[in-house]
């Protein structure tokens, strides 16, 4: 329990670990998918072919489009593409490292479905099988009345009959799937040579510091969408509360007067405080909707030197003579 | 119990991520159903198109109304939709949006069936065997000298193993219409994907500043639901505390008096007592007989409340507090000003360092 609590917040930490998360997740999918699918050839000459090379490219699409689609990188570098410019500076550079890290996570499970096919070798012996020259395996058989491509193209049927008590179709199809392994291992190479060859020279290109800042601030632009959504949420839920509490009080048939409150003070009143708070200032629709509208059309600039500094109240108490008596300045 | 507990919180802790939950659980649930359901095929002419299809239509759209069942925003989408508008305005297009997160999280277990159904094959061989072309697959030696309707009849006994004689025909036959309908199950597949990507990603290029509000309002709608069914019972359970008391002592009204004179000395327990009454009728919040109660239950459908925050209403509670404090930690004259003149006896003096 323990360590899937340790786990399950690691990965929450950062959100980058969450996309990492989520890719390695769908990698997983496909290969799940893959083995639980159940792979038919139709064992016929014309239409081979296009069913096991349509079984091998579909999938990594659909899978391509998963992974941009649960990425939460996607919505940010959209947003942050398409807004107007406000009161703060575009950057493209952040653009393009959003999209180039969506585009990589997301290209993680097509090739993993893609190498698993490959490794397996189902789809190429379906696919390439009418290709073979009979003539390097013997055994093939000649009483059946079919022609060659025919036959050929029944070789990934195993069950079928003119196969009975033959070994041909298993030569053939130990034959292709070396091939098939064979691409499969070279693809594999390929791509590590290229990940690891990008790793060591990419220092020599990019200037590290400029990509130091392109990283820190598209952390920065998710975390501030996260913590905006959050804090609508917060206010919504205050918003609420209060307009309810109004509502009952309106109701109210006979008049009260406000007379001074007795001597104690209850714990309701100070959570009217700390809700007053939250709801900072805005409390009718049409500043909720201008709020939302200037958040998107006229973002903030990255200053916070006010808010840091801001005046706080302070309270002095004087008697009737005026004198001060207390004072928190 | 554990781990069902801190999943239930996870999944708990906003709507929306439960909905998701429910979303992924009936998926699953589609997806076992299917492969525990039994599926067989009438192999008759007449019957196999009706089962075959209907097995692809009928249960997706039975897990849609299933979904529209289960999630709990369509009585708020339904509430919101028919309400008499009062002091607060309709706006379509939170309608809108809360029937589009609704549908969009029902289709993922039709989908979800769909696609099975099609990847397994069982159903589309069912309901086309009988438009097959023989002569592909096997000698024609089977159909020589059949009428037409021998013909379909026999066609009609391909998704039975046990009922056609000539297994190769049938296993090639079997195999071309299973090819056909893994094709259409990864059409459908791609196309539901796209157009998904179509309009997540998409989407942010219009319209963007319009969706910020509606989120924003539909989230506000259903947490404000939740506030007054929470505040609606916590004043009835005030209610009924104050009603009761009020009762007892209405019936031991002059004992209750008589003791209160002679013993003028405040007991610990007395205060506590009065400390919770007090609690107990400022829940209350001024509602304090039926009719008002049900005034308040039948306006909040009919008339709802403006979305207007009164400004003195905020600054008149923290007045009060501030008022208590100063009440109980000095004894002075204290100068200021507040918002409500002449009543108050103690003010306070603000200033901005």
């Amino acid at each position: 329990m323990e360590r899937l609590k340790l786990v399950l917040q690691y990965f929450q930490s950062n959100s980058e670990s969450i996309s990492n998360g989520i890719c390695i997740i769908l990698a997983l999918v496909s290969v799940k998918l893959y083995t639980s699918f159940d792979f038919n050839c139709p064992c016929l000459p014309q239409y081979n072919r296009l069913y096991s090379l349509g079984v091998m490219v579909v999938p990594p699409i659909i899978l391509f489009f998963l992974g941009v689609l649960i990425n939460r990188h996607t919505g940010v570098m959209m947003d942050e593409w398409m807004r107007p410019i406000g009161n703060r500076s575009k950057n493209p550079a952040v653009v393009k490292y959003l999209f180039s890290a969506m585009i990589q996570r997301a290209l993680l499970a097509p090739m993993v479905w893609i190498l698993v096919t490959l490794l397996d070798g189902k789809i190429f012996i379906c696919a390439f099988s009418v290709s073979v020259d009979p003539a390097l395996f013997s055994g093939m058989p000649n009483n059946t009345g079919l022609d060659v491509i025919k036959i050929m193209a029944k070789v990934p049927c195993k069950e079928d009959i003119i196969f009975r008590n033959i070994s041909f179709h298993k030569a053939v199809s130990r034959y292709v799937r070396c091939y098939s392994q064979a691409v499969g291992w070279s693809i594999l190479l390929f791509l590590i040579i290229l990940g690891a060859l990008a790793r060591l020279i990419k220092p020599c290109f990019d200037d590290h510091a400029t990509f130091l800042q392109t990283r820190y601030w598209s952390n920065y632009l998710d975390v501030e969408q996260k913590l905006f959504d959050e804090t609508c949420v917060l206010h919504a839920r205050d918003f609420a509360r209060k307009c309810v509490v109004q509502f009952f009080e309106d109701m109210r048939e006979d008049t009260i007067l406000r007379l001074p409150h007795p001597l104690f003070i209850t714990n309701h009143q100070e959570e009217w405080e700390d809700e007053e708070e939250r709801l900072h200032g805005i409390s009718k629709q049409e500043q909720v909707d201008q709020l939302l509208d200037k958040w998107y059309y006229n973002k903030p600039e990255l200053d916070v030197t006010r808010i840091a500094h801001r005046p706080r109240t302070s309270v002095t108490w004087e008697d009737r003579g005026g004198k001060t008596l207390y004072s928190d300045v | 119990m554990d781990k069902f507990r801190m999943m239930f919180q996870f999944l708990q802790s906003n709507q929306e991520s439960f909905m998701n939950g429910i979303c992924g659980i009936m998926a699953l649930a589609s997806a076992q159903m299917y492969s525990a359901f039994e599926f067989s095929c009438p192999c008759m002419p007449e019957y196999n198109y009706t089962y075959g299809i209907g097995l692809l239509i009928v249960p997706p759209i039975w897990f849609f109304m299933l979904g529209f069942v289960l999630n709990n925003n369509v009585s708020v989408l339904a509430e919101e939709w028919k309400r008499p508008t009062g002091r607060r305005r309709k706006d379509p297009s939170i309608l809108r949006y809360m029937f589009c997160s609704i549908t969009q999280r029902s289709l993922i277990a039709p989908a979800v069936w769909v696609s099975v159904t099609l990847m397994d094959g069982k159903s589309f061989l069912c309901a086309f065997s009988i438009n097959l072309d023989i002569e592909r697959f096997g000698n024609l030696s089977l159909i020589k000298g059949m009428s037409e309707a021998e013909k379909i009849k026999l066609l009609a006994k391909i998704p039975c193993k046990d009922l056609f004689a000539h297994q190769e025909t049938r296993v090639a036959a079997t195999k071309y219409i299973k090819c056909i309908s893994q094709a259409c199950g990864w059409m459908f597949l791609l196309i539901m994907t796209f157009t998904a990507f179509m309009i997540r990603a998409i989407r942010p290029c219009f319209t963007q500043a319009a969706f910020l509000k509606t989120k924003y309002w539909s989230h506000y709608i259903d947490i404000e639901r939740k506030m007054f069914d929470e505040t609606c019972k916590e004043h009835a359970k005030s209610f009924a505390k104050v009603c009761i008391h009020q009762y007892f002592e209405n019936i031991s009204g002059e004992m209750r008096s008589f003791h209160r004179h002679r013993s003028c000395k405040d007991d610990s327990d007395d205060d506590d007592d009065e400390d919770k009454r007090r609690s107990d009728e400022e829940k209350l919040l001024g509602i304090r007989a039926q009719d008002d109660m049900n005034k308040v239950l039948w306006n909040w459908h009919t008339c709802k409340p403006a979305l207007a925050l009164r400004k003195d209403q905020i600054d008149g509670e923290n007045n009060g507090r501030l008022n208590g404090e100063a009440n109980g930690a000095l004894n002075g004259f204290v100068k200021g000003h507040t918002h409500d003149v002449g009543k108050k006896e103690w003010a306070v003096y603000y200033s901005k360092v």
